[in-house]
């Protein structure tokens, strides 16, 4: 069978990265083929090289056997390809329809006609069982919504490549299903799809052909019926892998958090957190899980002390801090790790020494009456960097010179060496490879048996799945329900993520 | 007092005046709406007042007409909304620095053409007022002898109307064309507009040109519209007047139009209250306007939604 897209021999370097080593690929007709490799392996940039966002600095792109040059995203459009980015590109106050036709001649040009888009919007829609109204704005809809304009916008530019980006990502358990069935359904109208994951179980239930990256260059393409999860694993980090972490058993102590009831309100102001109530006790994690966008962010910045409680209680060690600065609540000893590294993390022109002292170096034995103890700090940070195992040529470096995964393993030895009572963890493995993801876990699991009361909040389920004593799902703003981890049920926790309190819903058909 | 008061805002003169001080306004205000939409903030609008107010005198004045003074106040308002073009959208520098540094550049620039253009050559200043051929008021067949509103708002000059009519038509360029919904996506997500093909860099360019445009006329209106020549510095801040409309307006024409409306009144009432000799400093009214201004932004915009990407170079990344 002649092959849809060919690519040969594509490199693709940034300043200081190559991104992409001689990379060849080839995508049939009618496959869903998919790209997985770790945060950084390079997948997304090869399909960027594809859909035009940026140009390869060399090997040839084959489109149906002829060798093409893609410039710009007008380009690949032009030749059937479309690409549903990990961000969406969609104009938030536009409608579906006017997101839809952006960028298209009108036939009634130079005026919109938006009356016949909306009219082919819904034929196309139900032509491929993506239910969409193309008159509300974007943003009112929700983001399970969005990512099914954003496949309309390709079918409707008649794409018969579908680049998907992580499209998962952003879905609960439920929604991956449906899009699954979508995705199939459009295999049999004869499309082919590459679906970009690092997730594992993803990729072996949903593609044909699966390539595995890692490094910027290609391990190997094979069929999904031909491996499983432990080799492909293996493939994409290099080396052996233990999916599982080894946890000892839980013993919970005194109640070193507790919400009562705690509401707040958002950046845009709206209501962010509507009544939230949990208690979280010394040597246990409480594993918040949820779709992004649902409070988390919120909900860890009111414990944290930066931002304003509207209502409720916030108690650590039975001390109210509802109103307390964030000074007074990091010495009441509650540690945080925020969920966007790089702008609350971490300082990110400061070096690795100045960030791990970020928050003692106020205090003996780091500083004497007002002068920084030089020596002190030194030892301290030789000694972290050993402990944590921080790549750097030394303390000295500004830390955004550092990987991600390190970035964060200063974070985390900032926080840990303040031996915290509670520790807060918002997202603490975003954008992490295996090997430092599986780090961060171990400490977290390490400072848990110290006795540290630990909140993981993160959109990652497994991560959520693995690491937690007790999971609670959080539904726009609210906590839908908490279990403990061995009694966890996947389907009840998909029906909570998706904001469904009944669980009888899924076996019983509802009658509306 | 009461009486001179009542008798002000009982006549006809007065709201005829209130319509015509509010025309450069919104003129700048509309020009700079389809610019703000783009993504670019209009700050700039100031200095391209200016240049149209030069450049309607010097074209007036060398062309013998004032069509000949429109198209020289059309370039000259464009040529500096080029220059402002080139640093933010080619260069992606900052956009209210660029805007400060080309107001200061074009409050220079037109004096000291002023001063090439009309001095006497022998003293090398200014010595008297050139004036220069000017707009007429025209009065429209039949909606002109309607009484009362004929006489506010159909005996205006032609530059009045534009201004008028130029509302409906931003919004229909806006929200019923294809380069409408270009602009508005460029303003709000430019990555995704660029990703559907869409010149990023083109449509900027061609929104701020069409500030510098408008700009251009509405100096032109003060210059050889009101009056029938230059003055220093004429434009008098309202340059950045014409952009708080555009906050009030909360970027949509309509609400712009009300905002210009606002201060154009604001203007006609100092005016006329000047003249009453009251017994307040008369710096208090020439004042005035610029606090209408700032009370108008303070008590009524509340949160301003800005179009999202407002002010944000664009720059695609790997390229």
């Amino acid at each position: 069978m002649e092959s849809l897209l060919r690519l040969e021999k594509i490199c693709k370097s940034f300043p200081g990265v190559v991104a992409n080593d001689h990379v060849d690929l080839e995508i049939l007709p009618g496959e869903i083929h998919a790209l997985l490799g770790e945060n950084g392996a390079g997948k997304t940039t090869l399909m960027n090289c594809v859909y035009g966002v940026y140009r390869p600095d060399s090997g040839t792109i084959y489109w149906k056997g002829q060798p093409v040059e893609i410039h710009q995203a007008r380009d690949a459009i032009a030749l059937g390809i479309g690409m549903v980015h990990q961000h969406f590109m969609l104009v938030p106050p536009l409608t579906v329809a006017e997101n839809i036709i952006l960028g298209l001649p009108s036939p009634r040009e130079p005026l919109l006609d938006l009356k016949s888009a909306s009219q082919q919007i819904r034929e196309l829609a139900e032509r491929y069982g993506l239910p969409i109204e193309p008159d509300v704005p974007v943003w009112q809809l929700p983001v399970g919504v969005q990512q099914r304009v954003e496949i309309l916008k390709a079918l409707y530019r008649q794409a018969e490549l579908l680049i998907l980006d992580e499209p998962t990502a952003v879905l609960t358990p439920g929604e991956v299903e449906e899009l699954f069935k979508v995705l199939r359904a459009f295999k049999e109208k004869g499309l082919s799809i590459i679906f970009i994951s690092h997730k594992l179980e993803e990729v072996m239930s949903i593609s044909d052909r699966i390539t595995v990256m890692r490094a910027g260059k290609v391990v190997d393409t094979l069929p999904a019926s031909r491996t499983n999860p432990h080799e492909l694993a293996r493939m994409m980090v290099g080396r052996e892998v233990f999916l599982q972490i080894e946890k000892p058993p839980c013993t919970p102590g005194e109640v070193v958090l507790e919400l009562e009831n705690v509401r707040a309100r958002s950046d845009r102001d709206l209501p962010a957190l509507k009544g939230v109530s949990f208690q979280v006790r010394a040597g246990e994690i409480l594993g918040i899980a949820g779709v992004d966008g649902n409070g988390q962010t919120e909900l860890a910045e009111v414990i944290a002390g930066l931002r304003r409680v509207t209502d409720g209680r916030i108690r650590v060690l039975g001390r109210d801090i509802t109103h307390c600065t964030p000074k007074e609540i990091i010495d009441m000893g509650v540690a945080f790790v925020p969920p966007d590294r790089q702008h609350m993390g971490l300082l990110m022109d400061f070096t690795v020494s100045e960030n791990l002292i970020g928050k003692s170096f106020d205090r003996p034995p780091f500083s004497k009456y007002g002068f920084l103890q030089k020596q002190a700090i030194e030892n301290f940070c030789a000694g972290a960097i050993y402990r944590c195992d921080i790549r750097t040529p030394h303390a000295h470096v500004p830390v955004k010179l550092l990987s991600g995964g390190n970035q964060q393993k200063v974070v985390l030895a900032r926080e840990l060496s303040l031996q915290p009572r509670l520790l807060i963890a918002a997202q603490p493995t975003r954008g992490l490879d295996v090997g430092a993801t599986e780090y961060i876990h171990r400490q977290m699991v390490e400072a848990r048996s110290a006795g540290t009361a630990i909140l993981l909040i993160s959109t990652e389920l497994d991560e959520v799945l693995s690491l937690s004593d007790r999971i609670a799902v959080m539904y726009e703003g609210e906590i839908m329900g908490i279990v403990p981890a061995e009694e966890a049920d996947l389907q009840q926790i998909g029906l909570w993520m998706a904001g469904s309190r009944a669980h009888q819903a899924a076996e019983t058909p509802q009658t509306v | 007092m009461f009486e001179q008061l009542v008798e002000i805002f009982t006549s006809v003169a007065f709201y005829a005046a209130v319509i015509r001080l509010t025309a450069p306004l919104l003129l700048a205000a509309m020009g700079g709406l389809v610019a703000e939409r783009a993504g670019i903030i209009t700050f700039g609008m100031e200095g391209m007042m200016l240049m149209g107010a030069i450049g309607g005198a010097v074209g007036s004045y060398y062309t013998g007409s004032v069509l000949g003074g429109l198209a020289f106040a059309m370039l000259a308002g464009m040529f500096l909304a080029l220059l402002y073009g080139v640093m933010c959208v080619s260069v992606g520098a900052n956009q209210v620095v660029s805007a400060v540094a080309l107001n200061l550049g074009a409050l220079g620039l037109s004096s000291t053409i002023f001063a090439l253009v009309f001095s006497n050559r022998a003293v090398g200043v200014v010595t008297e007022v050139v004036s220069v051929p000017s707009m007429q008021p025209v009065k429209i067949p039949l909606l002109g002898d309607i009484p009362i509103l004929g006489d506010i708002l159909f005996n205006q000059l032609p530059l009045v109307y534009l201004a008028l009519i130029s509302v409906p038509i931003v919004w229909f360029v806006l929200y019923r064309t294809t380069i409408g919904l270009k602009i508005r996506s460029v303003g709000e997500h430019p990555h995704a507009a660029d990703t559907v093909g869409i010149s990023v860099v083109r449509v900027r360019y061609l929104s701020v040109l069409f500030t510098g445009l408008m700009a251009g006329l509405a100096g032109a209106l003060l210059s050889i519209g009101m009056l029938n020549t230059f003055q220093e510095n004429m434009s008098a801040g309202r340059g950045f007047i014409a952009y708080t409309a555009i906050i009030f307006g909360k970027w949509e024409p309509l609400g712009i139009f009300l905002g210009t409306l606002l201060f154009g009144l604001a203007d006609a009432i100092q005016l006329r209250i000047q003249a009453l000799n009251l017994p307040i400093p008369y710096q208090f009214w020439v004042a005035f306007p610029y606090l209408v201004t700032l009370l108008a932004l303070v008590l009524f915009v509340g949160k301003a939604t800005w179009p999202a990407a407002s002010g944000q170079p664009f720059k695609r990344e790997g390229k």
